[in-house]
């Protein structure tokens, strides 16, 4: 697309540089024996994972491994069969999907999920959290109120839309995206609502390699300034240039965990990817 | 005299339009803003006539109420009563989804038609509920200005339901509703509580079909529970449809187009058909608006004026 071809470096948007609350010292995200079950087939099983303040974690695997599964389970959308998840020391067994975010955790999704007939503006405006005017009354009688911070919140927006390079779509609905650009506009989506843990399920596919490029500075640029990824990625590029840490799964169980430069170069994991090579 | 009894005549016709439009437009909060799929609007309108006609009819010979309040505090009680009977149907059906919804929306509706019909101690029964205090009564001898007072009261009541509702659907809950509308799954991730917004939508629309109800009970002074029959949902429905699913300026434009077939219709069957065929004919007049629907949504499939 024409306006990747004169891509700039964008600033950070100002609020990401900001001090962050103090976090705990303990782990960010938890996943403890996480299984699901679908009738008979087992998705996900036993699997456990940590994700500490400030890293960015990898999870790898062939196709049908469970790691969408994964990602729905600690997104809250899919109720676990067994096990526990633990976001900021909280358990989540009894939380709904959506107080999630408010929680610090947001997620994007493997084929994205855009507001196709809203605009970009108001799509990038639907992450923001606890808004006034999000509540029905509230714009009967504090309207002046909730214009002001409607105000502040585009600002906001359009500084997001430029982050991704998509600014000057703002008022175009989101349903004439490419899949590159749905990919990015759920990145400014989700990051509106100030996360400090985004899942992000497959980042890269569907992005042209310029694009690619970008996208993985963005994502380094958060994480510097403190957000922790867990990203569920084919593109080894990505995973080799941003995760210290990577995890594989296969047949819905955890294959190896550790650095990504020796899991990688693992023969069970090589074996899980390409089939079995030894008799 | 000719012309007064027109201006009457139209007057009457704008009036019974724009109340039916105040239902449209809470069919739209719910159908067009939200995509809630609600074919109980006759029953919620039932539930707000009869509740303003409780409340405000005035004790006198044969009369099944005697609290006589003000018809403002009427409309306001059947907004109210409406509002939380479709909060309660909402809190027990949201759950499902389009044809689903459709089936057990459409349930609730029979039931309170036939509560109405059976509870007659409360509601007359068959034999309809009458007596209900109409505005401007006082100046009824008069009929071309007590028709255009009604209305322009009519008018201004649909006007700032219309403005209110306007400024809701550009405010951020609105858009919350659009992006339900549009995809569900990706709300929740961003922290929407799916549930509490298609409920309230539920209930601001129900309650509009509430207040549309108890203006209809003040403008004819009669109600029956034939008046709430699945027939009137089929109308208010066409008049979304046709108006622009999504669009409340279209939703006021199907109820004055679809009431003008209606009325038109009327008059023809009125005149062309023997007295005894007339209860066949009314049949053809629900034929019309089916073809009025059908010649829309191939020229104008999103109506005559969609959203945006």
């Amino acid at each position: 697309m024409q306006i990747y071809a004169e891509m700039k470096e964008q600033p950070l948007p100002h609020q990401q540089l900001q001090q962050r609350p103090t976090q705990p010292a303990g782990p960010l995200l938890q996943a403890l024996g996480l299984s699901k079950h679908f009738g008979g087939t087992i998705a996900v099983n036993h699997v456990s994972l940590t994700v500490m303040p400030g890293t960015i974690v990898g999870l790898v695997g062939p196709n049908g491994a469970g790691k969408t599964t994964l990602f729905d389970m600690l997104a809250g959308v899919a109720p676990p069969t067994a096990g526990r998840i633990v976001l900021n020391g909280q358990e989540q067994q009894q939380r709904a999907a959506h107080t999630r975010p408010t929680q610090g955790l947001a997620r994007t999704f493997q084929i994205p999920r855009p507001f196709s007939t809203l605009t970009l503006l108001d799509n990038v405006l639907l992450g923001r959290q606890q808004q006034r005017g999000e509540r029905l009354l509230a714009n009967l009688w504090a309207r002046r109120r909730i214009a002001r911070e409607e105000g502040a919140a585009r600002e906001r927006a359009h500084e997001l839309l430029e982050f991704v390079e998509l600014a000057p779509l703002a008022e175009q609905p989101a349903g004439v995206l490419s899949g590159g650009q749905r990919k990015l506009l759920e990145l400014a989506r989700v990051l509106m609502a100030n996360p400090r843990i985004i899942l992000l399920d497959e980042p890269a596919a569907g992005v042209n390699p310029h694009l690619l490029e970008k996208l993985i500075d963005r994502i380094a640029r958060l994480n510097q300034a403190g957000t922790s990824f867990l990203i569920i990625e084919h593109n080894m590029d990505l995973i080799m240039q941003l995760c210290r840490h990577v995890l594989v799964m296969a047949t819905g169980r955890l294959l190896c965990e550790g650095e990504a430069h020796t899991v990688l170069r693992d023969p069970r994991v090589i074996d899980a990817y390409l089939g079995t090579t030894t008799p | 005299m000719h012309v007064l009894g027109l201006i009457a005549y139209v007057s009457g016709f704008l009036s019974t339009a724009l109340m039916l439009g105040i239902a449209c437009m809470g069919l739209n909060m719910q159908w067009g803003k939200t995509g809630l799929f609600n074919v109980g609007v006759a029953g919620f309108m039932g539930i707000g006539a009869y509740t303003s006609a409780l409340l405000t009819t005035p004790a006198s010979a044969g009369a099944i109420s005697s609290l006589g309040l003000p018809i403002v505090v009427g409309c306001f009680g059947a907004m109210l009563v409406a509002g939380l009977g479709s909060l309660l149907v909402g809190a027990l059906t949201l759950r499902l989804r389009t044809d689903y919804l459709a089936i057990t929306t459409f349930g609730a509706a029979v039931m309170i038609q036939l509560v109405l019909l059976n509870a007659t101690r409360y509601t007359g029964g068959a034999l309809g509920f009458a007596f209900i205090p109409r505005p401007f009564a006082s100046i009824a001898d008069q009929p071309t200005l007590f028709a255009v007072l009604t209305l322009v009261l009519l008018a201004l009541i649909a006007f700032g339901v219309y403005s209110i509702l306007e400024q809701l659907v550009h405010s951020p809950w609105g858009r919350v509703l659009r992006a339900i509308r549009d995809d569900e799954t990706a709300a929740i991730s961003l922290g929407k509580n799916a549930t509490v917004y298609r409920l309230q939508a539920f209930g601001v629309g129900g309650a509009l079909m509430g207040l549309a109800g108890a203006l209809q009970a003040h403008l004819i002074g009669f109600i029956a529970p034939d008046d709430f029959q699945a027939s009137l949902t089929f109308q208010i429905w066409a008049m979304l449809v046709i108006g622009g699913s999504g669009s409340n300026a279209g939703a006021l434009l199907g109820s004055i187009v679809v009431w003008g077939i209606w009325s038109l219709t009327g008059i023809v069957t009125g005149s062309v058909f023997a007295a005894e065929d007339q209860a066949r004919a009314a049949a053809l007049r629900i034929v019309m608006i089916g073809v009025l629907l059908c010649v829309v949504l191939v020229r104008r499939p999103r109506g005559l004026l969609s959203e945006r």
